[in-house]
């Protein structure tokens, strides 16, 4: 089962797998996924749990937008798909194709982020804020979290496009590819439980 | 052996049908739950069961369309991301029940 780093051709596994580094790297970033799950989890509780914790205060129905959740949710869902194609081009060899697609979902992430900070101006000037109430609070700690998670994720990648720029596509360079990927995929999965848990729920929810 | 497979597709030289199918599901998941959230005409109770189990059908799309979860050590990934998903469970709807079941309501 070992591949050992040297051979690239003739052997079982995409350039990812092929060292055992790269391999348990991989698979201890599910278990640290597992981690994700539980810390955004406790988040979505609290957030469930405030829900009509409005103390008499703006609620959500009157703040949420459907289009700019909407683009927010298409901008981060292309990304998604544009980091697999990322990885389907890695394992074409291809690096040029793979830093295309890397850099288009940087793009599309940073496009994402720059939605969430407008809207949370927007919101500040509405006079919403994270002490507004127990609700808002929760909003903004589940969603902040989320948000920080995607800026952290543009700079991990922009590190990794340069190492892939200096040293190519190697078990070891192809590896941490895929190990972000996995990262940003993840964040897609949260924000699809965002879109539905907070902002669908949240726009049709009755107060009171 | 998982092996086996994976030499066959080593080189993948192939359109990636799996992402484009994955990208075209998650939209249409998406849309469907916009449309019964806001055009349905459901109790929201029926809305809420219906856009909940959405997500989570789009949520196994991701995992088995884009993130690859069924790759390798295929049964670790699966087995870490089920455990996750009951530890999500117990704390979400955990939390939720004993918050607004009396225990705590007043």
């Amino acid at each position: 089962m070992d591949h050992g780093y040297q051979q690239h051709t003739n052997t079982n596994a995409h350039l990812e797998y092929q060292s055992g580094q790269g391999r348990l790297n991989i698979l201890g970033f599910w278990v640290f996924l597992g981690a994700e799950v539980a810390l955004f989890s406790t988040l979505f509780a609290t957030y469930f749990v405030l829900m009509h914790r409005t103390a008499n205060g703006p609620v959500s129905s009157e703040l949420f937008q459907v289009p700019s959740v909407l683009i927010m949710t298409f901008l981060l869902l292309t990304s998604s798909f544009t980091c697999g194609l990322a990885i389907h081009e890695m394992r074409r060899s291809n690096l040029k194709g793979v830093i295309i697609w890397l850099v288009v979902t940087l793009l599309l992430g940073a496009g994402f982020l720059g939605f969430e900070i407008k809207e949370f101006i927007e919101y500040t000037h509405e006079g919403v804020t994270l002490s507004t109430s127990a609700y808002w609070s929760a909003f903004f700690v589940l969603t902040g979290t989320h948000g920080l998670h995607v800026t952290l994720g543009l700079g991990w990648i922009i590190l990794i496009m340069i190492q892939l720029k200096q040293r190519g596509l190697t078990p070891t360079t192809t590896s941490k590819v895929f190990i972000s990927s996995l990262y940003w995929h993840f964040l897609d999965v949260v924000w699809i439980f965002i879109f539905t848990g907070v902002y669908l729920i949240g726009m049709v929810m009755h107060h009171g | 052996m998982d092996n086996q497979k994976q030499n066959s597709s080593l080189v993948d030289n192939r359109f990636p049908w799996k992402h484009f199918v994955g990208y075209l599901l998650s939209v249409v998941l998406t849309l469907m739950a916009l449309w019964i959230t806001f055009s349905s005409g459901f109790s929201l109770s029926i809305i809420f069961a219906i856009i909940i189990v959405l997500a989570i059908l789009q949520a196994v799309l991701q995992l088995l369309m884009f993130m690859h979860i069924t790759e390798r050590n295929s049964k670790i990934q699966t087995g870490t991301m089920l455990y996750a998903a009951f530890i999500a469970i117990t704390i979400v709807a955990g939390s939720i029940w004993v918050m607004s079941a009396g225990h705590a309501a007043h």
